[in-house]
């Protein structure tokens, strides 16, 4: 075993010839670094298959009545689709990429707190993905239940939904094992001088999001044992004939699955509050009060699920409580962006790449925030309830929320993972594709939902065909734009230029190291002094 | 950690811990043979949470340990029974 000390420290992580070679260099490799582009990798592969999956959707949907597939496969590709969505590319999205590649550099450590865990976290989260692929190409047909997994239908449906539920009970796992990492890599691992108030906010959020990791996915693990408990042995915890209650599954599905939103979305807010003072080359507006708002949003987030759950039959009481707690958890929001705006306002703003990815973020999550009022309001949820308003609302928040911000995080620390600059031109095009298509194809969801448009439906009537068009036109342009990004991305990889130690004059410690970073990330541990902070421009 | 203190607990300690559990599993299935309506299930978590506590205090030695953890400890429980709480206002009131 190669002792710390014979590491050399003037080689990148990339270039590091270890005891393994070619692709077991990676898989067995405990560096942060390369178990995040092992994450990212895996990441985008799924990610490109869930894609293709609601392109086909959107094609079914161009026309009333069967266009490419029947009811049934429209069933099983929503399923998948969200599955793949949710619990492998967005729940563990910024956390398992950048926050392994950046959080132990951001806080001036060599690795994360426990490096082996960090790489079986990664080994759990391919064993989970395979399972649900598992699920899709072998048994009795493609699960239909829904990413959900709602019962009583989730042990009533003959489809092949077992492999699929343990598949999700697996991933949990790898989410947890993450959330452990961060958090005790954060409480232990933190430079000399770092205190709690001179950490970034990237690392702010990972924090705040780790516990939320740790803590609800639990539940959702016991749920769906539960689920697997009841379709094999029928124990009537959700059965209704054997007395039990489908609705105690959505509370408990929800207190995970709704938290799991702040799951998705702190991390890509944390990036958001990395670039936005690097760009507008000024200290960040309100430092306090974001890391503030984080951990409410991470607490609050609790105590909301019940929105999900307006017309399931609740109480009048419960449905009240969960209305107003929602109302609350939107206040940190805002506090957020206003800090964001604040933030440039004045600033000498540089409008580069990541910049335009950030305030993209700020535009599209206002607007999903937004549509979100209308559904945490009582009255106005039991109108839009289970429309396309809600698919709209909801990829306004994950899609437009998560994947703009990863885009912008990927096009920030780029040049320091991988040392190398991408294509500017082509960079800005795959922007402007990938908004204009994003806009167009969800915005006219909003439109169908309070028309009354169900969602998870493969057809509908003749008077929704107008907006379903311009829909799914927008589904082809934002494929388009996405398409341009990732082999822009993967070229530049290997072609683009070399990139400095720190091409957009950032303040926090990641600009510090050289791009690539070494293996361990610094030569000397870096030491805070009293007047040292990271976003002192 | 050098600043640790050491600690020994008695066995004796541990011994009346254990019959205390098992007491109180048995009072958890007793109290299911009362007819308390809806109020079942908050016996059954009152005894639940009682045992929690024994064993979190010693068999898992938070007695002992930095006042942070025990308060970090206590915010997750306080997490925790809000969660049941507002999960009750559904079943109580429906």
């Amino acid at each position: 075993m190669q002792t710390a000390a014979q590491i050399p420290h003037d080689v990148s992580y990339l270039d590091y010839k270890g005891k393994y070679k070619g692709i077991f260099a990676w898989i067995f490799s405990t560096d942060h670094k390369r178990i995040a582009l092992l994450y990212m990798f895996s990441m985008m592969t799924l990610f490109l298959v869930g894609v293709a999956l609601g392109l086909a959707m959107k094609l079914e949907l161009i026309a009333p009545g069967r266009t490419i597939m029947g009811p049934q496969s429209y069933n099983a590709v929503f399923t998948v689709h969200g599955v793949i969505m949710i619990f492998m590319i967005v729940i563990p999205g910024l956390p398992a990429v950048f926050g392994n590649f950046m959080l132990p550099i951001m806080i001036g450590a060599k690795d994360v707190a426990f490096p082996k865990l960090n790489l079986l976290s990664w080994y759990i989260y391919v064993l989970g993905a395979l399972l649900v692929i598992a699920s899709v190409l072998f048994g009795n047909g493609i699960p239909d239940t829904g990413w959900t997994f709602y019962a009583p239908y989730s042990f009533k449906t003959g489809t092949n939904l077992l492999p699929a539920i343990f598949g999700a009970f697996v991933l949990g796992f790898s989410s947890i094992l993450t959330g452990l990492n961060f958090i005790v890599t954060i409480h232990r691992m933190r430079a000399p001088g770092m205190t709690w108030f001179k950490m970034p906010l990237f690392p702010w959020s990972l924090y705040g999001t780790a516990w939320i990791q740790l803590l609800a996915t639990p539940v959702v693990g016991i749920t769906l044992v539960l689920v697997s408990l009841e379709r094999i042995f029928g124990i009537g915890v959700f059965d209704p004939t054997l007395g039990g209650d489908p609705v105690l599954y959505q509370h408990l599905f929800w207190i995970y699955s709704h938290p799991a939103v702040y799951v998705m979305i702190l991390p890509a807010m944390g990036a958001i509050s990395e670039i936005i003072p690097t760009f507008s080359q000024k200290h960040i507006f309100g430092y306090k009060a974001i890391i503030a708002s984080t951990l409410a949003i991470a607490f609050v987030g609790y105590f909301v699920w019940g929105h999900h759950m307006f017309t399931s039959g609740m109480s009048g009481t419960a449905q009240y409580t969960f209305s107003i707690l929602t109302f609350i958890v939107a206040i940190p929001s805002a506090i957020k962006v206003f800090n964001w705006i604040s933030t440039m306002h004045k600033g000498s703003i540089n409008p580069d790449i990541p910049f335009l990815w950030a305030v993209t973020f700020i535009f599209v999550f206002m607007i999903g925030g937004f549509s979100g009022l209308v559904l945490g309001a009582l009255a106005t949820n039991v109108y839009v309830h289970d429309t396309a308003f809600v698919v709209a609302h909801f990829h306004f928040i994950v899609f437009g929320g998560v994947g703009f911000a990863f885009f912008g995080a990927i096009h920030y620390w780029y040049p320091k993972m991988f040392g190398r600059m991408y294509d500017k031109a082509w960079a800005k095009m795959g922007w402007a594709f990938f908004t204009v298509g994003f806009l167009t194809l969800y915005s006219p969801m909003f439109y169908l939902g309070m028309m009354g448009m169900p969602r998870r439906y493969y057809d509908y009537l003749p008077e929704f065909h107008a907006a379903n068009i311009l829909s799914s036109l927008g589904s082809w342009v934002m494929a388009f734009g996405l398409v341009i990004v990732i082999i822009n991305l993967f070229r530049s990889a290997k072609n683009g230029p070399i990139a400095p130690m720190d091409p957009w004059h950032g303040k926090t410690l990641e600009w510090t190291v050289p791009s690539p970073p070494p293996v361990e990330n610094f030569d000397e541990i870096p030491v805070y002094g009293e007047k040292d902070g990271p976003y002192n421009y | 950690m050098e600043k640790e203190k050491h600690h020994i607990v008695p066995y004796k300690v541990y011994f009346y811990i254990l019959i205390a559990l098992i007491t109180l599993t048995f009072m958890s299935i007793g109290i299911t043979k009362i007819n308390l309506g809806g109020y079942s299930v908050l016996g059954a978590l009152v005894f639940s949470t009682i045992k929690s506590v024994l064993v979190l205090t010693w068999f898992m030695h938070l007695k002992f340990d930095q006042p942070f953890l025990r308060f970090m400890v206590g915010f997750v429980a306080l997490l925790f029974f809000a969660i049941i709480f507002i999960t009750f206002l559904d079943y109580y009131y429906r």
